[in-house]
């Protein structure tokens, strides 16, 4: 038996084409996750037991900052994947780390948010509008966390092995994931924040 | 020989079936024997729906079995054997088309008679209809009834021929509101109040129950429903007024703790205790069909 | 000191009930036993290289199919402990609790560590056969998913002597499922059993969903393809849209819980109904997800012995996928009676009507294709049979049901009882039977015994008329279900009593079954042919058991039934067993990481049932962990020499030059 990574010669389908589209898929059930979240949280919206609401709490200020830093970073990604498509290996690594940075910004300020919240009054038991608030924030925070572990070891392992057919797939979708939850993070900007303040 | 082996077994459980369908005596059926109008009609419209859909159901049994008897492979066999044929547009319009049609016909039945049948609509009659408000607690029935001033547990009466406003609410898990023989079930759940119309058109004692599991002594949750005569009704409360103690709040709480309990009657009971367990919970719910009662202010426990 | 442990070990076991201890003791004993016979045979090794680490598709096939045979097992015990209780009223053999954790975990049970395992089993023996692929396009994924679902199945189970069961119905509605009502752990052993194996489920899903539309033999089309895989297909794609549901639905029970939130409380401004909406969203596309493979191995059966095409192909593809889209629409059929008005009941209730039709065009296209064939009755066209009739009752008191205001008298009764067990017995597990009975030889390599097979079948379809035929008139005496008691008074005792016969009479054809297994072992009369009923798909054209690389040589498809017309055109002489190339095959490693991060899985989820973060921080750090390894692992698949595809295919008796 023989050791081999790549150089096909049967009839076996090529394996990064099938995970990328397999992370399409996967793509698919968060979206209906984030979709399932949402109509969670608009049936809650009003349902803030006499408590405060989000018209009392919200911040906006930190919220613009932070969507435009998410923003920003899906752009570094796309830098990223440009420069690995030129084979600019260490471009890449370094737009990738930016990428971490800014998504790490992101998690720090949503933190400092939950943590004015709460210090306000507002935790995940106060009522059902805040349980409903928290989840589905706190699950895009969740997967923007993983995103950013997933991230640094890419990055790792990019140092360790160059830009190979493996690693170019691996970039790819991560950049994917991470385009994905900037779009959510727009439904959450516009459902929550913006329309939760008017 | 193996088929026919397999083809006198298959009567003999036929058989069977019919037999167990047929014993039993038949006025145990109480949902296919109603004594109000709302049954009467679900009744009906059990029986149309089954009709209808044996008319595509029999023919099938039918043509499996000769299907299945004569194409069975065996020695010097007459029937046609074609392998390959495998696509026919007659006969597959046939059977997509029949299936619409009869599902059409059941959808269009369906519809209508629920729009005609919403368990909220107040039913027809020269009667000034009763209300009665019914609680769902563990694992009781509270029944209140705001005109003549009385409550009940676990037991219920009311006069024939008038229609009854049943207002349902829980103040524990949700349940189901069921007295099969006057009609069909609805949920009774917190923060809401459903409303179901029903009426006896008989005189007699109708079996009532819990139909949605709400924990332990859930199988305790059953209630006697008396349908009784105007003059009997009257007596009846004028007897509860006269002879019952007073349902206190105090009195509520205690029923409230769960436990089962035997049919109880009050005299009176707190002003706005029904609404009260309403709005307890109707912080926010938003839902089509319960009469929501506006609370004055939150009423905090 | 040994008191306080006294204190604990009473509130951490469940204590006070005989079946318990006895359950107890048997499971330390024959834990004890496998743990000595694995020692003492020295089998330790070859547990771990051949089976706990590989990622052969056709092994954890295997291992999905002997795991929902034990849950089958403790699932029907679960059944004929109720139906004990109900034989006649007012019996004292179980407590109302009692009664109430067993009808819980019964449900859960069949539902989701029976009939879904069951179902992967089979996907996943004979779907890549099927499409003449190597393995699934995600090998390491494909064992983490049992994996999962094996801890979850795990962790359900143990709640029945830790802790104590879950008791709140097989989908949990709140209130009654929230802290307030429900404090034990039971509650929380249901929610994380069953979100562990649930992401297995979804992960099987987009596995295969890839495997179906990527990896199938060059010249099978879509259209080509044998309609088991069509069947697998739309249930994998009502797995994708459904799942997710599942996985929000209980995090977010579990944040209401654990966390104090208010989602579904009745404080706080939760909504219980939205619960009941969120989990028949996924709860009803589940039902489907189960019956639609069935339906697909029915259409092989059929053809297999009837021999015959398949008839109207099409329209069967057609259907499938309509009602894989329908199932979706129809959840609110579940709650007619909660009041969300006429249009919205309306809607629904029509929706579900609509299913009845693509349904019943399967049945007739069934019909047709057994029309003008030549209909031989070996146990797995028998069980087919007999799941005409049985199925087509089913479906249409299904359509009483979906009558919505005759519905608010057939609710929670014992007539929806009767009907869903009809759809799911008749329908799922005696599909899944039939399958099992129509693969075994191509899974195992020999053949079950027939007439043992028979006595089976017969005592099944007898045992099950018999069971179920009485609950339906129960439900129109007004006997709601999950009952756990009822007086003299209610004239229920006869129906009752005939029901548990019913009952008891499967509960013998499960033995039966078992004792048709060992008998076939003992007296195993091996399938040298690999095509052993004359069959018309591809899994058939090579030995069996299939060697571990499937096929030694790629087939070119080239028609639907393509192994039978290859077989027509070698038997005319118009094709030649050609001299064939041998090539090296491209194949995955085995890999521990799957087994041990289920583990960690599985502490995850105890701690967070007990609250012992000391056990679950670091059980999600092991997962993360395995992720890490895993996407460091660069060294994960090597190449089977033409040497060692000689041998093995010479070994199953095929020599090729």
């Amino acid at each position: 038996m023989a050791n081999v990574n790549a150089g096909h010669h049967d009839h076996h389908p090529d394996q990064e084409e099938l995970r990328t589209f397999a992370f399409w898929i996967y793509l698919m059930t968060d979206v209906i996750l984030f979709a399932t979240l949402f109509a969670t949280y608009i049936v809650l919206q009003g349902s803030t037991d006499g408590g405060p609401g989000p018209k009392d709490l919200f911040q906006m200020s930190g919220i613009y900052a932070s969507t435009f830093i998410l923003l920003t970073s899906s752009f570094t990604s796309g830098l990223a994947i440009l420069a690995m498509n030129k084979g600019n290996r260490l471009a890449l690594m370094n737009w990738l780390g930016v990428t971490v940075f800014l998504g790490a910004s992101f998690l720090f300020l949503e933190i400092n948010e939950f943590m004015h919240l709460v210090s306000e009054g507002a935790t995940i038991s106060t009522s059902a509008f805040w349980t409903a608030f928290y989840t589905l924030v706190g699950t895009h925070g969740l997967h923007v966390a993983l995103g950013l572990g997933w991230m640094i070891i890419l990055i790792m392992q990019i140092a360790k092995r160059g830009i190979t057919p493996v690693t170019k797939r691996k970039v790819n979708i991560i950049s994917l994931f991470w385009h994905f939850l900037d779009v959510v993070w727009i439904f959450v900007f516009t459902i929550v924040y913006v329309m939760g303040v008017n | 020989m193996k088929t026919s082996k397999t083809v006198r077994c298959m009567s003999f459980l036929f058989m069977f079936i019919l037999l167990f369908l047929t014993t039993g005596c038949a006025d145990n059926y109480i949902v296919l024997d109603p004594k109000g109008p709302i049954g009467e009609q679900q009744k009906d419209l059990m029986i149309l729906s089954t009709l209808l859909t044996l008319i595509v159901i029999v023919p099938v049994l039918i043509l499996t079995f000769v299907i299945v008897w004569r194409y069975r492979d065996r020695e010097g066999r007459k029937a046609k054997y074609t392998p390959n044929w495998e696509h026919s547009t007659k006969l597959e319009i046939i059977w997509w088309g029949i299936p619409i049609i009869i599902i059409t016909l059941i959808g269009i039945v369906t519809v209508r008679y629920t729009y005609f049948l919403e368990p909220s609509k107040p039913l027809e009659s020269e009667k000034k209809p009763i209300t009665i408000q019914v609680t769902n607690l563990d694992w009781k029935w509270l029944f209140q009834y705001p005109e003549q001033g009385i409550a009940t547990v676990n037991y219920v009466q009311f006069p024939e021929d008038v229609p009854v406003r049943f207002e349902v609410t829980s103040d524990a898990p949700m349940n189901s509101f069921w007295i099969p023989q006057l009609g069909g079930q609805i949920y009774a759940m917190s923060g809401m109040s459903m409303t179901l119309y029903l009426q006896a058109d008989e005189q007699g004692e109708y079996m009532g129950s819990g139909a949605n599991f709400t924990g332990k002594e859930f199988a305790k949750m059953f209630f006697t429903a008396n349908a009784t005569s105007q003059e009997d009704f009257d007596q009846w409360v004028n007897q509860v007024k006269n002879t019952s103690p007073e349902l206190t709040l105090d009195g509520y709480k205690e029923l409230t703790k769960q436990g089962t309990s035997d049919v109880r009657h009050f005299s009176a009971f707190p002003e706005g205790l029904y609404e009260m367990t309403v709005t307890k919970y109707a912080a926010s719910h938003n839902h089509g069909l319960s009469t929501r009662v506006q609370p004055p202010a939150r009423v905090k426990e | 000191m040994w008191e306080s442990v006294k204190e604990f070990a009473s509130e951490f076991f469940v204590t006070g009930d005989p079946l318990i201890y006895g359950a107890d003791v048997s499971i330390v004993l024959s834990m004890i036993a496998i743990v000595s016979v694995l020692t003492y045979f020295k089998k330790w090794g070859w547990l771990w290289r051949e089976w706990l680490t590989t990622v052969d598709h056709k092994k954890i096939g295997i291992m999905y199919i002997l795991a929902s045979v034990l849950m089958l097992f403790r699932g029907g015990v679960d059944a004929l402990l109720m139906r004990a209780q109900l034989v006649m009223p007012e019996m004292q053999f179980l407590s109302g609790d009692h009664y109430n954790q067993i009808f819980t975990t019964h449900g859960v049970i069949m539902i989701l560590f029976m009939a879904m395992p069951l179902m992967f089993g089979l996907f996943n023996v004979i779907v890549p056969l099927q499409l003449g692929a190597r393995d699934v396009a995600f090998p390491f994924l494909n064992s983490l998913s049992f994996w999962l679902f094996f801890s979850g199945a795990m962790l359900f189970n143990l709640s029945f002597v830790i802790g104590g069961s879950p008791d709140a119905g097989w989908l949990a509605y709140p209130p009654y499922s929230e802290l307030a009502f429900n404090p034990g752990p039971g509650q929380d052993f249901y929610i994380w059993g069953i979100q562990i194996s649930g992401i297995g489920s979804l992960m099987t899903g987009i596995n295969f969903i890839v495997t179906i539309l990527k990896v199938r033999a060059p010249g099978m089309t879509l259209m080509k393809m044998p309609m088991f895989s069509w069947s697998v297909l739309s249930s994998c794609i009502a797995i994708v849209f459904a799942f997710p549901i599942l996985t929000v639905t209980l995090a977010l029970l579990f944040i209401d819980r654990y966390l104090g939130g208010h989602f579904f409380t009745l404080d706080g401004g939760g909504n219980p109904m939205m619960y009941i909406n969120l989990i028949w969203m996924w709860g009803h596309p589940e039902v489907y997800i189960i019956v639609l493979p069935a339906f697909g191995i029915f259409s092989e059966i059929v053809a297999t012995f009837s021999r015959k095409k398949l008839f109207g192909y099409k329209s069967m593809v057609f259907a499938m996928i309509i009602i894989s889209v329908l199932s979706f629409l129809v959840w609110a059929h579940h709650f007619f009676t909660m009041g969300s008005g006429a249009d919205v009941n309306a809607f629904f209730a029509v929706t579900t009507m609509l299913i009845a039709i693509p349904t019943g065009v399967k049945v007739f296209n069934w019909l047709f294709t057994m029309f003008r064939g030549k209909i031989t009755f070996e146990t797995p066209m028998l069980w087919t049979v007999g799941i005409i009739p049985n199925f087509v009752i089913g479906g249409m008191t299904g359509v009483l049901l979906s009558v919505a205001p005759a519905d608010f008298q057939y609710h929670n009764s014992y007539f929806l009882v009767a009907h869903f067990h009809q759809v799911i017995i008749a329908g799922v597990v005696f599909g899944f039977f039939a399958g099992l009975y129509y693969w075994w030889p191509k899974i195992f390599g020999f053949k079950l015994n027939e007439r043992i097979g028979r006595w089976a079948f017969w005592l099944w379809n007898i045992g099950f008329y018999l069971c179920f035929m009485p609950q339906y008139a129960l439900g129109l005496m007004g006997m709601t279900r999950r009952l756990y008691s009822y007086g003299w008074d209610k004239g229920w005792f006869e129906m009752n009593l005939v029901s548990t016969i019913g009952a008891v009479i499967m509960g013998a054809a499960f033995l039966v079954q078992i004792w048709d297994i060992a008998h076939s072992l003992k007296h195993m009369k091996k399938d040298t042919t690999g095509d052993p009923w004359d069959a018309r798909t591809l899994e058939w054209s090579i030995p069996s058991p299939a060697p571990f690389y499937n096929f030694a040589v790629m087939p070119q498809v080239t028609s639907q039934d393509d192994w039978h017309e290859r077989k027509l055109r070698i038997e005319q002489g118009l094709e030649k067993p050609e001299k064939v190339e041998l090539e090296p095959i491209h194949m995955p490693k085995n890999s521990g990481i799957p087994i041990v991060m289920s583990m960690f899985w599985f502490f995850v989820g105890f701690g967070l049932i007990f609250d012992w973060l000391w056990m679950a921080v670091p059980g999600f750090i092991g997962v993360i962990a395995c992720m890490v390894v895993h996407s460091f692992n660069y060294d994960t698949d090597y190449y089977v020499t033409v040497e060692e595809i000689k041998r093995t295919e010479a070994a199953a008796g095929r020599v090729i030059t």
